[in-house]
């Protein structure tokens, strides 16, 4: 069994896998029974002034779901806490004391001035948590406030409460970011530039769900309307990699740590992230899901894969993001065919629909429904593959150097040559001359 | 059609090689990883599952499928080898449909379950196909315990015990050890030597040392074995055979159904076995079943299985029943045997039909009969064994019987459902009873 214990800002746990902040992590019942279930850390869910809060009495959360009912992402309206913050410490207090080696971080979100931000962090100290999670991240009803990702989409509210909460406690802080803005490096940065000694990304991305076709109302209704809301789960992995990915290959930014967060739902789903640069990662929507137990899958999953791969945690963390580049700096070398394999063709002509329809109609179809590629035609833009419902039957082959491309007419080279140098390139035909 | 197809008395060869080996082939085989993915996707990870109280050995089904789920059936095999180290056998052997399958909230929602036993096929054949065993075993205690018996109780037990530390001896009757899995389930349930595998597999643990063909009370006594270990745990399954009681039960002709499982199961080239046109079983239980099933699949001409009670009464499941009658086979039932004709060798079987009480009706039917096995349950046999409990070793908490020191599980314990699982449930506690009562 690979070692997962994990030292994130000298934090340590047993294992990567914290629950992210939200209603897993809100109260001292959930959290005792989520690290006996074997969860490497909690952040607890995010504290604010009292009074506090009030959430809708109605439903708080849509979804998308699979065909066989499987949620494929999910959306929510709910706020911070709303228990009463000393009841809150308390329990954080009490939870600690009784699990000492699990990560206890606290999230925090309170009006955007010094004063409050000071007095909180005091008291969360006085818990004995292990850091703190700045939320700059809830789109809805928190940012109506100007809080949440009202403070998150501006980099300088940003490094102004970064700074603050530096300057007011000896806990590591972590910044939460949200997704919901065109650039996540400029928010990133501004934490970094505040003192930030972590980042924690994605919170949830702004959305609609559904639409209720006889209400006429966005879903969750309430009473007849609806607001937008907050995605997660599955569907915002992809748009979570890739903002992991933004910061971990930015060279400024390359020595910020980050927690991973995003739709993680399985083992597999972690190591992506981990291999992106995350240090570890915080899960919310599958442990909704599925319950606290899922941690047990994760754990022996990765464990495996750490084995079969012989490496060490460490080792996983950022090994992918040397491999993350710009459009500009891949290979036009690297030249591809698809392959139909016709002992695993089922004959259903996806294929031949997808590529006759709206690609390069580089398949061919016989009378007996043999499906072919035409090498002449084929651009290897891989959608054949990605619509193909038998796995591995369309492979994507490799043409060696020195064969003639038929689609081309060209001789496949040997070496490495991307845009910056090719002649339709009009900046590079500048620099040539 | 073979010359022989057609001709009476009890004969080898009435069947086509290639048929032979069709009816004899895996009867689920193997999920492919495209099928297993698809098939754990149905599984919704239900909270404090019902499938995992019904399997006797508590895996926990949900994690182990998503495990497959994930792409690590490695893992997935470590989780259902953690509570049962026959999970491979059970996959293959256990009745599902009245276990783990039947209380999947599916079955219940959809009538159609996870296919929970396919996977745990996939699962364990993966890893077992890799050669890992996923156990190392603890440091050495020095104590020793005696297992009788290698069937699923015992090798349950031996490879628990062993796992802590201590050192194991297993004595069996037999040539090979496995007991009932070697030569007892259907053929086509366990193909291609699977149980001896299985065996071999499971004693890479180390620490346990086989003595085949050595039987309590002929070669070694309890209280010799009492003297000579720190414990003993009972595990021989049972032995005998009930009789019918019948003036005639001694014409050839007439066979215990086990026996003929067993030459079955260890024959080396099935058109060489012997089997009769018509064929008659007298019982209702998985042993008439695959009798009756086997029977037919050698290529009897007419295979009657007769119940003396109602079919929902039959200890055969209802998935068992369906697959015997898809087979050819006649289901009879509330029919008790009463004579048997012929002369030397069996003719006829005579029956009369009763109520679900047994009351006799007074109908009487005869069937044909050139080979008739009987299948009406096995019992304990041996003497100087602890307190009895109507016709098996009486047992308390996990295992433990009348004698200090001796611990019983499997078919020869009383209280259990006659199950490969079951055994290795019973085995497997009896073990951890035996470790925490040696540290004591
Ligand atoms: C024909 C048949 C089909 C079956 N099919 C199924 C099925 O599909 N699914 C299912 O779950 N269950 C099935 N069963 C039941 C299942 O096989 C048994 O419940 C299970 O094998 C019991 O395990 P055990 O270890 O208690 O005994 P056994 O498997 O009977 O093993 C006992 C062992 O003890 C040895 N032994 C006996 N006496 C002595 C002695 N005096 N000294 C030393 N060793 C001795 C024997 O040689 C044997 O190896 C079937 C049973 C039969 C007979
Ligand atoms: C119901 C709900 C409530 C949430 N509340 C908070 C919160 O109070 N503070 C916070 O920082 N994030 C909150 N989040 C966001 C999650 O912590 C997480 O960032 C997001 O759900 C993405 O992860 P996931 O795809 O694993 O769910 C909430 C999410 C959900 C679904
Ligand atoms: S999950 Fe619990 S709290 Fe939420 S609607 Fe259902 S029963 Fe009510």
């Amino acid at each position: 069994m690979a070692n997962l214990a994990t030292d994130f800002l000298g934090i340590k746990s047993p294992n990567p896998f914290w629950l992210a902040s939200a209603p897993p992590t809100d109260k001292e019942y959930n959290v005792r029974r989520a690290f006996d279930a074997g969860w490497g850390g909690v952040v607890w869910k995010t504290l604010g002034l009292d009074p506090a809060i009030v959430n809708v009495n109605g439903p708080r959360y849509g979804a998308v779901w699979g065909p066989d009912r499987r949620l494929m992402g999910m959306n929510n309206i709910e706020l911070i806490t709303d228990r009463p913050l000393e009841t809150n410490l308390e329990e954080i207090k009490a939870v600690k004391r009784d699990y000492p080696d699990r990560a206890m971080i606290v999230s925090l979100m309170v009006p955007c001035e010094e004063e409050p931000w000071a007095w909180i962090l005091k008291r969360v100290e006085e818990t004995g948590a292990d850091g703190v999670e700045l939320n700059f991240g809830c789109p809805h009803g928190m940012s109506e406030r100007g809080m949440g990702s009202a403070v998150g989409q501006v980099p300088e509210y940003i490094e102004m409460v970064t700074r603050w909460c530096k300057a007011n406690t000896r806990m590591p802080v972590i910044v939460k970011l949200t997704p919901n803005v065109t650039d996540i490096r400029k928010p990133a940065a501004a934490a970094l530039a505040g003192g930030a000694d972590a980042v924690s990304l994605i919170n949830t991305v702004n959305s609609i769900t559904s639409v209720d076709l006889d209400l006429f109302a966005p879903e969750p209704t309430i009473d007849g309307k609806g607001a937008h809301g907050g995605y997660c789960g599955p569907a915002v992995k992809p748009i979570a990699l890739n903002m992991v990915a933004e910061i971990a290959r930015t060279p400024e930014l390359s020595r910020l740590p980050i927690s991973g967060i995003g739709g993680i739902t399985t083992w597999r789903d972690a190591a992506e992230f981990l291999a992106l640069g995350a240090g570890n990662v915080q899960v919310c929507t599958a442990a909704m899901t599925y319950g606290f137990k899922i941690v047990q899958e994760m754990i022996s999953g990765l464990s495996q894969y750490l084995d079969e791969k012989q490496i060490a945690l460490p080792e996983l963390v950022g090994r992918a993001v040397p491999n993350v580049v710009d459009w500009n700096a891949l290979n036009l070398n690297y030249v591809t065919k698809a392959r139909i394999d016709q002992d695993k063709c089922i004959k259903c002509g996806r294929c031949y629909a997808a590529c006759e329809d709206t690609s390069h109609q580089a398949i061919s179809m016989s009378p007996d429904r043999k499906f072919e590629v035409i090498d002449a035609e084929c651009v290897a833009c891989n959608l054949c593959v990605n619509v193909c419902p038998v796995e591995d039957c369309i492979t994507m082959e490799r043409m060696a150097a020195g064969e003639v491309d038929p689609r081309t007419g060209e001789v496949v080279r040997e070496e490495y040559a991307n845009w910056t140098t090719h002649p339709n390139n009009p900046a590079a035909a500048k620099a040539a001359e | 059609m073979k010359p022989n197809a057609l001709a009476e008395g009890i004969r080898p060869g009435r069947m086509e090689p290639e048929a032979l080996a069709e009816g004899f082939c895996d009867i689920h085989p193997p999920l492919t990883p495209h099928e297993a993915a698809v098939a754990a996707d149905r599984c919704y990870f239900c909270h404090d599952a019902p499938c995992i109280a019904a399997c006797p050995t508590e895996i926990d089904i949900p994690l182990f499928i998503r495990q497959i789920a994930t792409g690590t059936p490695e893992a997935a095999a470590k989780t259902i080898f953690e509570q049962n180290i026959l999970g491979g056998m059970c996959a293959r052997v256990c009745p599902t449909e009245t276990l783990c399958e039947e209380a999947c909230v599916r079955e219940v929602a959809e009538q159609d379950p996870v296919e929970i036993g396919r996977l745990q096929r996939y699962a364990t054949d993966t890893l077992m196909e890799a050669g890992v065993h996923p156990f190392e075993r603890a440091a050495p205690t020095g104590k020793r315990v005696a297992v009788v018996g290698a069937g699923p109780a015992g090798l349950a037990c031996a490879h628990r015990l062993a796992m802590k530390g201590h050192e194991v001896v297993i004595y069996d009757a037999r040539e090979k050890p496995g007991g009932l899995n070697e030569y007892g389930i259907a053929a086509y349930k366990t193909v291609d030597g699977f149980a001896e595998r299985e065996v071999e597999w499971l004693m890479q643990i180390g620490g346990i040392r086989l003595e085949q063909g050595r039987a309590l009370g002929r070669d070694v006594t309890l209280g010799e074995l009492r003297q000579d270990f720190d414990a003993v745990f009972l595990g021989m399954g049972l032995g005998a055979v009930n009789a019918l009681g019948l003036e005639g039960e001694d014409r050839s002709g007439i066979d215990d159904a086990v026996d003929f499982i067993a030459e079955l199961r260890q024959a080396e080239d099935l058109a060489r076995l012997p089997v009769g046109r018509d064929v008659v079983v007298i019982g209702g239980g998985m042993t008439a079943v695959d009798a009756a099933v086997q029977a037919k699949l050698l290529g009897a001409l007419n295979v009657t299985m007769v119940y003396r009670r109602s079919r929902a009464r039959m200890n055969a499941s209802r998935k068992e029943q369906d697959h015997a009658a898809r087979r050819g086979v006649k289901i009879v039932t509330n029919a008790v045997p009463v004579a048997v004709h012929g002369n030397g060798a069996v003719r006829e079987v005579e029956f009369e039909f009763v109520e679900d009480d047994l009351t006799p009706t007074g109908e009487r039917f005869r069937l044909p009969a050139d080979q008739v096995f009987k299948a009406i349950g096995q019992r304990l046999e041996g003497e100087g064994l602890p307190e009895i409990d109507r016709g098996k070793i009486a047992v308390t908490g996990a295992g433990r019987t009348s004698v200090e020191g001796v611990w019983a599980g499997g078919d020869c314990a009383a209280g259990g459902d006659d199950l490969t699982v079951t055994a290795v449930a019973q085995g497997r506690d009896a073990a951890e009873d035996i470790h925490a009562a040696l540290g004591r």
